[in-house]
């Protein structure tokens, strides 16, 4: 790749969070994002923001249910959900009620750092024993894997940008403390762009 | 628990909920995310077997919450169906629809209100309109299956129209309440 994921390179480096959510919007098309509050939701606008992107600054334990909705409503637009493991572990329920809808367009990103980022970085139960990816299986998502070095992440890149859905990748990514990047934080015109962007004069 | 006693009940059990999805059709509801509860289950029934409406069974009633505030980014209009302890579970999730402004109609089938045999339903039946009215949702309330269509329908277009939070309060009269007879 001509865009290392660590600025040290290399297959057994530690993956960083905005080079890997740069990675994964490169090339981005006409995909749609709903990113999950906090450091998911700064990292997303840090590649840059568009209006094809939602960004939650709450709702925690929304973010996949956001993009379910999204996913039934455009059956021909991918969307991609890139949310963190707090807000994952929130609305763990809602990995289950995606199985049971089956939405092909759908990919699910968790950026795993194993911490609570945006309240002093205590730990989450993904850091202890818990498995998102062994939980997104057991609810009915066979497609579901973890991604830990930059072979996975290679590997799992044309999953989630395009396989048939529904995605769930769980990415372990380093407990950085990052500068922040926001996007606009008005809920009406977040909605209102996003629309536009979608559905053009039926907005 | 079979669902067959009932004490109260007003009205023929297939009427309202008939009303309710000709409402839902008439204001062009696609998605329609549900908890499961007995006294909704011929309305869950009818949305099921609509091939112009896709059913969500949810885990819990905040899910649906989000779930429509995509399906509105999506270009679909939705509706939420729950028994009246679910709103208890949808508190902060309400504020993704009132920062953004996103329609959301809600159907609320109440317990704990009328002739309940379970205690334990009483305390979130008790407080389900003074939450309404404290997250700023739009009420209406049906007490008679002869209303039902026509609350539905000032609700769906106050929503929809509106870009606003309602929510339809069926009576556990207008239901029936259920009994534990066994």
């Amino acid at each position: 790749m001509a865009e290392p994921l660590s600025p040290r390179g290399g297959d057994d480096c530690p993956l960083q969070r905005r080079a890997v959510v740069a990675e994964i919007l490169r090339e981005r098309g006409e995909r749609l994002v709903v990113s999950g509050l906090g450091a998911p939701t700064w990292d997303v606008a840090a590649a840059g923001d568009t209006p094809r992107t939602f960004p939650l600054w709450g709702a925690m334990g929304g973010a996949v249910m956001v993009g379910l909705g999204l996913a039934l409503a455009q059956p021909s637009q991918r969307v991609l959900v890139i949310t963190g493991d707090g807000e994952m572990l929130m609305g763990i329920g809602a990995l289950a009620t995606v199985a049971a809808m089956v939405p092909t367009n759908l990919a699910i990103v968790v950026l795993d750092n194993e911490r609570y980022g945006e309240t002093g970085m205590q730990a989450t139960h993904t850091a202890g024993v818990c498995d998102l990816a062994g939980i997104a299986i057991a609810a009915g998502l066979p497609r579901s894997r973890t991604v830990r070095r930059h072979a996975d992440l290679e590997a799992a890149l044309p999953e989630i940008r395009d396989a048939p859905g529904p995605v769930f990748v769980d990415i372990k990514v380093t407990a950085d403390d990052l500068p922040l990047v926001t996007p606009p934080k008005d809920g009406t015109h977040l909605k209102e762009r996003f629309r536009r962007a979608v559905l053009g004069a039926d907005a | 628990m079979p669902e067959t006693g009932s004490i109260g009940a007003d009205s023929d059990a297939t009427a309202w909920p008939a009303a309710i999805h000709a409402a839902l059709t008439a204001h062009g509801v696609r998605q329609v995310a549900y908890v499961p509860d007995a006294g909704r289950r011929t309305l869950i029934e009818l949305c099921r077997a609509d091939p112009a409406m896709t059913a969500v069974p949810l885990t819990t009633e905040e899910e649906g919450v989000a779930l429509l505030a995509g399906a509105w980014l999506g270009g679909e209009r939705g509706a939420l169906l729950m028994q009246s302890s679910g709103l208890g579970n949808c508190i902060n999730m309400l504020s993704l629809t009132k920062v953004c402004r996103f329609p959301l109609l809600m159907l609320l089938t109440m317990r704990g209100e009328w002739a309940e045999a379970n205690p334990w339903q009483v305390p979130m039946g008790q407080i389900t309109e003074d939450l309404l009215r404290t997250t700023d949702v739009l009420r209406f309330r049906a007490e008679q299956a002869t209303e039902v269509g026509a609350v539905v329908d000032a609700a769906a277009r106050m929503a929809f129209e509106g870009s606003a939070a309602a929510a339809v309060v069926i009576a556990q009269r207008l239901i029936g309440a259920k009994t534990f007879d066994g």
